[in-house]
């Protein structure tokens, strides 16, 4: 490719990106009309909300234990970047009181598309899990609670392998009908692929409409993006990603984990589609959290933007 | 690193039924690959001049000149020749590069002889919609089967821009085994994209590819030890337990 002169090496570095090449997708809090962006895919949809599971889904999975003012600082910076929804950790309790208590706004359910995982999991089968979330939904619908339900092993089970459709439409219908504003669907091992995701979700569209839903991809092969992009064409609008792609994979030693996202944001920028979400202080709360827990970031954005 | 090229080409293994091109910049290393057995050779175009002019030196109308004398000889000598185009989706020193510009110097290129051109993302800056519409203004001037996409990892974007390339109908990919290979124009930056991540993709889509994901993850380790450096394939990181 010939020698690179040591000026060009600059060229994409981070303070480059920031400056001038906007084309290749800043978006800057607030900044955006969503009138000038025209999507270049028709098809897709306008807007894109990011759920940013990086401090609960990706901690909960680093190997490092994160000291709390640090995970404090984190999700305040993560509150900087233009992010509407961010997880901020998790109270495993079949009672949901502690978490109200402590001044939680909104809780999560989780369930599963497979009767293994569940009694792995959670050590009951998918119908008793779900009585259990009856329950607690009913009670939080009562206090005007938003719940997200989410469904693992969307697109297959480390378990079962392969996970029919039905059985995912099954479940997500479930959580919707007793009251889930929104259902996530995981693919907790990532061995998804864009034809497993449009199969599972054509199923799943046909019982609860694409508003609802949301994609949580993760990148264990390395077919995430490529995995969300499908769901885009599909009408899904929600994605759940994690700054810095944190967290790795219980299931496969030495994987990665979440989507990051930053990468994420790149790709939805380049397709002209409105996030709200400022790329570069993302990037920096990712750079923050990764020194935090001494690791190298998974975001292929970060890694190129950032001098090695 | 190339320096034995001469002798690489005459020790490996030359398999029927597998191609083994080679990468000849010049009439003179089109000469010597022909001397060394070569059987198909690969030239090199950019749609940016900047690039052009940094990397070869010369205007894109002069590299044309010269990779036409190439194709011309390669004709000659029944030599089948494969063109790549540099920076369709981005240039590192002119930022946008323009669909049209694309189309014009893929259809040069084809119209000289190249049987089929590989439109390179070279700084994986990409993404789908810009894939989509840089592939619209090409496949107006070459027929979609003679492309290729060659998409770099640099951000990530790889698999979601082949994907996109693969919906409009493209189905020549380019990829490299681990995703071997940084980027000099970022320093840190990952390369190409991973051959077993796109096999695994393809494979999952139902696409046949006649390439087998084992013996495939076992050449990416083989070459990782030897080079003393940690996968970029993801398939192959979750493949591996540590």
């Amino acid at each position: 490719m010939g020698n690179v002169p040591s000026a060009v090496k600059h060229c994409l570095s981070y303070q480059q990106l920031l400056r001038e090449h906007l084309w290749i997708g800043d978006s800057v809090a607030g900044a955006l009309d969503p009138a000038q962006e025209t999507s270049q895919l028709s098809g897709l949809p306008e807007y894109v909300k990011i759920v940013e599971v990086g401090p609960r889904d990706g901690l909960q999975n680093e190997k490092v234990i994160v000291p709390t003012d640090i995970k404090i600082e984190f999700i305040n910076q993560l509150s900087q970047t233009g992010l509407s929804v961010i997880e901020v950790t998790s109270f495993v309790s079949s009672r949901w009181v502690p978490q109200v208590a402590a001044g939680a706004t909104e809780i999560s359910v989780f369930g599963a598309a497979s009767e293994s995982f569940s009694k792995k999991n959670i050590n009951c089968s998918i119908e008793e899990s779900m009585q259990k979330f009856e329950e607690v939904v009913k009670s939080a619908r009562h206090m005007n609670i938003p719940v997200r339900g989410y469904v693992s092993c969307a697109l297959g089970c480390p378990y079962e392998g392969t996970i029919s459709p039905q059985k995912v439409t099954e479940v997500s219908k479930r959580l919707y009908g007793m009251g889930c504003y929104e259902i996530s669907l995981g693919d907790t091992i990532g061995v998804g692929t864009p034809g497993s995701m449009k199969r599972m979700l054509e199923s799943v569209m046909k019982e609860i409409p694409p508003s609802a839903l949301a994609v949580h991809c993760h990148d264990t092969y390395g077919q995430a993006l490529a995995n969300i992009l499908t769901a885009l064409q599909m009408g899904i609008n929600v994605v759940d990603s994690a700054v810095s792609g944190l967290g790795g994979c219980p299931y496969a030693k030495g994987a990665s984990g979440n989507v990051a996202t930053e990468d994420l944001i790149y790709m939805l920028n380049g397709l002209g589609l409105n996030t709200g979400v400022n790329l570069y202080k993302v990037m920096e709360a990712g750079d923050f959290i990764c020194k935090a827990v001494n690791k190298t970031t998974n975001s292929k954005v970060a890694q190129a933007s950032f001098s090695a | 690193q190339m320096a034995d090229n001469a002798e690489v080409l005459k020790g490996i293994q030359k398999f029927p039924g597998i191609n083994y091109p080679v990468l000849t910049p010049n009439i003179k290393g089109f000469q010597a690959a022909i001397a060394a057995g070569a059987k198909e050779v690969t030239v090199f175009g950019a749609a940016s001049e900047l690039f052009t002019k940094k990397n070869t030196n010369c205007s894109i109308e002069e590299s044309l000149q010269r990779s036409d004398e190439i194709l011309r000889a390669a004709r000659a000598a029944g030599i089948p020749v494969r063109g790549y185009v540099s920076c369709v989706l981005g240039c590192p020193y002119e930022g946008k590069i323009s669909p049209a510009k694309v189309a014009e110097v893929t259809k040069k290129m084809y119209s000289m002889g190249c049987y089929e051109i590989s439109l390179g993302d070279t700084i994986g800056v990409g993404t789908p919609g810009v894939m989509k519409d840089m592939l619209s203004a090409v496949m107006h001037e070459v027929p979609v089967a003679a492309l290729a996409v060659h998409c770099h990892d640099t951000y990530g974007q790889a698999l979601a821009n082949t994907l996109m390339a693969l919906q409009m109908g493209v189905s020549v990919v380019d990829s490299s085994v681990a995703g071997l290979g940084g980027c000099p124009y970022a320093q840190g930056a990952s390369g190409n994209l991973a051959t077993e991540d796109l096999v695994y993709m393809l494979s999952g889509l139902g696409i046949h590819t006649g390439v087998n994901l084992q013996k495939l993850l076992e050449a990416g380790t083989f070459i990782c030890q030897a080079l003393n450096r940690k996968t970029s394939s993801k398939v192959a990181q979750a493949t591996c337990k540590l």
